[in-house]
């Protein structure tokens, strides 16, 4: 079974290198014929989006900076996606930060300032966004971002992550309920790790991997493969009864207890 | 100058856009070639795909030169 996105406008958030789960995300969705607008945040990644883009095979990708923690930078961003490409169809947050001294040691030592950047950038940049992104979702629209297991568990070292991931998931259901009279969903996948540049922020990730290939129900890590065509298909009409929700892509480790 | 060691400079010039010439084994990576923690923190996931193996954190910590790393890869093949 194939899906089409031919004709559709993607926005996709997030990417820093070709390990990234936005690239995974941007991949399917170019398989299915979408155009994109790519985002990235600092300076430093302009040159590594470029070159990903360019092995897209398409002449109408955009590539637009968004730093998610300034207001006047979103809105400068989707006033460019609105000159350019007028309607979007959907859009894929992946998108998160912490200090790398909350990813370590106690959770009950995280500093005022460490957890409102978290949650900040982590969290709140989803809601910032998606108010953005609604005024160019005429035809409706799908919004999808990622979380994990540590925003419903406790999961060693992910500590201040996983209470903005909580954050960001009870924010998908308030999200759903707002925009829903929009034509316009928000769900969550909850990605299994994956090595990513950020992943690897998070103490003896390494090992967390290695538990994950012995332990999970499919004996395998997750690929940011297997995210991007579940992000394709919540992004698409398939889905299209579906909001609020958020998917597990782990190789079924959710399920596993001792 | 060992095989580990060209494969080594190959990806840091790559990552890094620096000259040949400027990774020596006594190059460190934040001062003489300019990288910062989320270069370093790269140069070692490419590092572990090309070699196949798993830098830990606390041994990663400790990587300060190039030499260093090519001596940490060497113990490990």
């Amino acid at each position: 079974m194939t899906i089409s996105l031919q004709g559709k406008t993607f926005v996709v958030m997030g990417i820093a290198n070709k390990r990234s789960i936005a690239w995974g995300i941007a991949r399917s969705l170019n398989r299915a014929g979408a155009r994109l607008i790519l985002t990235y945040n600092r300076d430093r990644m302009q040159k590594n989006v470029q070159a990903l883009a360019e092995t897209l095979e398409r002449d109408d990708t955009i590539i637009l900076q968004c730093d998610v923690s300034k207001d006047e930078s979103i809105e400068r961003c989707f006033q460019e996606i609105k000159e350019k490409v007028g309607t979007i169809h959907g859009l894929a947050h992946s998108i998160a930060y912490a200090n790398k001294e909350d990813l370590e040691g106690e959770f009950v030592d995280t500093s005022r300032e460490g957890f409102l950047l978290a949650h900040n950038i982590s969290s709140y940049s989803l809601t910032a966004v998606a108010r953005a992104a609604k005024e160019l979702m005429a035809e409706g629209g799908s919004i999808v971002t990622l979380t994990y297991l540590g925003g419903e568990r406790v999961v060693k070292n992910y500590n201040l992550m996983g209470v903005a991931k909580a954050s960001l998931e009870a924010s998908v259901r308030y999200l759903a309920n707002d925009l829903g009279k929009d034509d316009i969903r928000v769900n969550s996948i909850s990605a299994g790790p994956i090595r990513t540049l950020s992943a690897k922020g998070v103490r003896d990730f390494n090992s967390v991997l290695n538990e994950i290939e012995e332990r999970s129900p499919l004996r395998r890590t997750t690929t940011a493969e297997e995210v991007g065509d579940t992000a394709l298909f919540l992004l698409s009409d398939l889905s299209r009864g579906i909001t609020g929700e958020n998917i597990h892509v782990d190789s079924g480790f959710h399920i596993v207890s001792i | 100058m060992s095989d580990v060691f060209e494969r080594v400079k190959n990806i840091i010039v790559e990552r890094l856009g620096v000259e040949d010439e400027k990774v020596t084994m006594e190059a460190t990576f934040k001062d003489d070639l300019g990288a910062d923690s989320l270069d370093v923190v790269e140069l070692v996931m490419e590092l572990e795909d090309e070699f196949g193996l798993q830098f830990s954190d606390e041994d990663s910590e400790k990587i300060v030169t190039v030499g260093d790393a090519v001596k940490y890869i060497e113990s490990k093949l």
